[in-house]
């Protein structure tokens, strides 16, 4: 019996053996083995979230204290970061942060559209050189940033164009089309062309079976690829840096102002940045959860 | 479909001269079919023969290489699938799962701006029983009903063609049939023409008028089930549709009634009425229902086929009948089907027995017989494993 329980403890592996000994029959006492893996992995799994956290931990906590100039060392709890966020250094963090958001919405708007409709005809029509051009768009995703970055700086500078607010735009939506294409390709590879078709066979003109079947279904696919696109514009730092002229945005003033000591300002636009993510996900996850319940409710 | 009323009845449909080429096969090689306003009609066949191509082609989600596509007379070949006054029910439904039954079913008549679209998507849920369900999203759905909606969201168009694809395949054998009765009520109350598209034989003869089985991309032979049934013209349709004896041997002799074939020394006599080819070699047959099974000699008579003797290889017990195989030497296995009218079977694995059937229950094919095998049942398993069974004891026999 115990020589069985061992067996299977070793087989269960280091996560799996307390859950063994849970199925044991309650008329069948025996000593209960301290494992390595009983201590091993939740020490592992706690330093691992100390490793993860501590920077976003140390922003937000650091984003309340009452600095002058560096943010290095505490000088007690205040809340005047927070209040007067844009009044310092002439409102210069908040100028760059408001910079992020436009360029990151221009080009996540522009990528996505672009995207999609290159997605759709990837997977939906074939054409001379449709593999060539998706291996071709994978391309910006596998180059260096510093590379790409450089080069198109290099264009931008070849052709005489001036940098500024656009040449950022352009450089964004660039290199978050690719994120695009692969993230919406695998939606609409997923979605079945028997619905299209019932479209068109209910006397939906290609306008209306686009619009009523297969944009809606696309949705999720889209909306992902725009969330990622977003996200990558707004804290894309290298290839800003290379193309953005006197134009500052929130990671190139963080990183230009690292070296003088970022101020609380800084930390407290990361943090509220990060707190309005947390809010969404766990607003999506609510409502999903809710949703998920009613439709089991309305089934039942 | 371009007015904004409905079909007011099923229209024919006509199919002339099509040919469907994909790149690197033919799916259709040449196909003409006519069918009448207000029928119910099957096309039946194996997969790959065409039959779905043919209902997609009649849709227009594909384009004939060759060939026109008439519905009620008009030639719709160069239409699009959205201006046909057709519906389709697809195999797999295809229901927008994003949303509710109800706009499912009004999808249609919306985007043909009908009036009342809710209201009569409403009634179209309540002819398949499912009004209850119209708040509901297709995935909350068991697959029977969403085959119900899928049907509803059709017909609900009153389209003058109403094409199924094998809607029924993927439900279990309790509700497929129950499915088979509602789709043929349906369809006499409504009134439309039904293009059925169907692997499964029983369900083609059940619910259509007229079958056409469909092999490599053309007809082998249409007509009503009955007809195709007791008189299949090719050894195709003899086994696709149910199973059957045949035999390939010269014709020997014939009156103005009946031929006589030779069939390895025995003889077998067909009315000359029933058989598709008179003279040379011929292939013949007899369906397994039809063949008597006999523990002695029968009289010889001139109304009924005599072999044997054989001897029985393989009893199966299936209920209401039991199925022997028989072998006869020189005539190869044949299969007898009998109603288990007695308790259980009458003979069993190794007796000597003869096998007989009625002269007018025989049926001569039209099959060149060089083309097709001798006998096209022996591909089936249960037939190899009665071969390799019969060399094994005539090997221990012989030694």
């Amino acid at each position: 019996m115990s020589g069985e329980a061992q067996a299977g403890a070793v087989l269960g592996g280091l996560a799996g053996s307390e859950e063994l000994e849970q199925r044991r029959p309650p008329q069948a006492p025996r000593r209960r083995r301290v494992g390595l893996g009983d201590w091993l992995l939740p020490v592992y799994v706690t330093i691992a979230f100390v490793f993860l956290l501590i920077p976003i931990a140390y922003t937000f906590v650091f984003s309340f204290n009452d600095s002058i100039k560096s943010n290095i060392s505490w000088r007690g709890f205040t809340f005047d970061k927070w209040l007067n966020v844009c009044n310092v250094e002439g409102g210069a963090v908040c100028e760059a942060f408001g910079n992020s958001i436009v360029i990151a919405l221009v080009s996540t708007v522009a990528a996505t559209t672009l995207g999609t409709m290159i997605a759709i005809a990837l997977v939906r029509y074939r054409f001379r050189a449709r593999s060539a051009i998706s291996l071709l768009l994978f391309l910006p995703m596998a180059t260096p940033e510093v590379v790409l970055g450089a080069g198109l700086a290099a264009q931008f500078l070849a052709v005489g164009v001036p940098k500024d607010m656009l040449t950022i735009i352009l450089a964004h939506t660039m290199f978050c089309i690719s994120f695009v294409v692969v993230t919406v390709k695998a939606r609409v590879a997923s979605l079945d062309p028997a619905l299209e078709e019932a479209g068109r066979d209910l006397y939906g003109s290609p306008r209306a079976v686009f619009w009523r079947v297969t944009f809606p279904l696309l949705v999720p696919g889209i909306m992902a690829a725009a969330l990622l696109a977003f996200a990558l514009s707004f804290d894309d730092f290298i290839i800003t840096n290379f193309n953005s002229g006197s134009v500052t945005t929130f990671p190139k003033y963080v990183y230009i102002s690292a070296s003088r000591g970022i101020p609380a300002e800084a930390n407290v636009i990361a943090s509220a940045v990060f707190i309005l993510a947390l809010a969404i996900v766990v607003i999506a996850q609510v409502s999903r959860a809710a949703r998920a319940k009613r439709l089991a409710n309305a089934a039942g | 479909m371009s007015g904004r009323e409905f079909a007011e009845r099923g229209a024919d449909l006509e199919l002339v001269g099509i040919q469907k080429r994909f790149p690197g096969f033919t799916a259709i090689e040449e196909l003409d079919l006519t069918i009448p306003a207000g029928s119910f009609f099957a096309l039946l066949g194996p997969s790959g023969c065409g039959k779905t191509t043919t209902l997609r082609l009649v849709a227009g989600l594909e384009e004939p290489t060759q060939g026109r596509i008439l519905i009620g007379g008009r030639d719709v070949t160069d239409t699009k699938a959205h201006q046909r006054p057709v519906n389709t029910v697809f195999q797999s439904y295809a229901l927008f799962p994003h949303m509710s039954i109800i706009e499912n079913v009004a999808f249609g008549l919306k985007r043909r701006r009908m009036d009342d679209p809710m209201g009569k998507a409403h009634e179209a849920l309540k002819l398949v029983e499912l009004d209850h369900l119209a708040q509901r999203r297709p995935a909350q759905l068991s697959g029977g009903q969403q085959q119900r909606v899928a049907l509803a969201r059709a017909i609900v168009n009153r389209p003058a063609l109403l094409l199924l694809d094998e809607p029924l395949g993927a439900l279990d054998l309790k509700l497929r049939r129950q499915m088979q009765l509602e789709l043929k009520t349906i369809q006499e109350e409504v009134g439309l023409t039904f293009l059925h598209v169907t692997h499964d034989q029983e369900e083609a003869m059940t619910m259509a008028d007229t079958v056409a089985v469909m092999n490599k991309g053309a007809i082998e032979q249409m007509g009503a089930p009955e007809e195709l049934y007791e008189l299949p013209r090719t050894a195709f349709v003899a086994n696709f549709l149910g199973k059957s004896n045949l035999f390939t041997g010269d014709v020997v002799g014939t009156t103005s009634e009946a031929l006589s074939v030779d069939v390895a020394g025995h003889r077998i006599t067909v009315p000359v009425a029933r058989a598709q080819r008179h003279q040379g070699l011929v292939t013949v047959g007899v369906r397994p229902e039809k063949v008597a099974l006999h523990l002695e000699a029968p009289d010889a008579a001139s109304t009924r086929n005599v072999l044997g003797p054989g001897r029985v290889i393989d009893v199966s017990f299936a209920g209401v009948s039991t199925e022997y195989i028989v072998a006869v030497p020189g005539a190869g296995t044949l299969s007898v089907f009998a109603q288990n009218v007695g308790f259980g079977p009458v003979a069993h694995e190794g007796d000597e027995v003869w096998v007989s059937w009625q002269v007018e229950h025989g049926f001569g094919l039209a099959d060149e017989p060089e083309e097709s095998d001798r006998f096209p049942a022996d591909d089936d398993t249960r037939s190899i494993a009665v071969q390799r069974r019969e060399a094994l004891i005539s090997e221990l026999e012989g030694s």
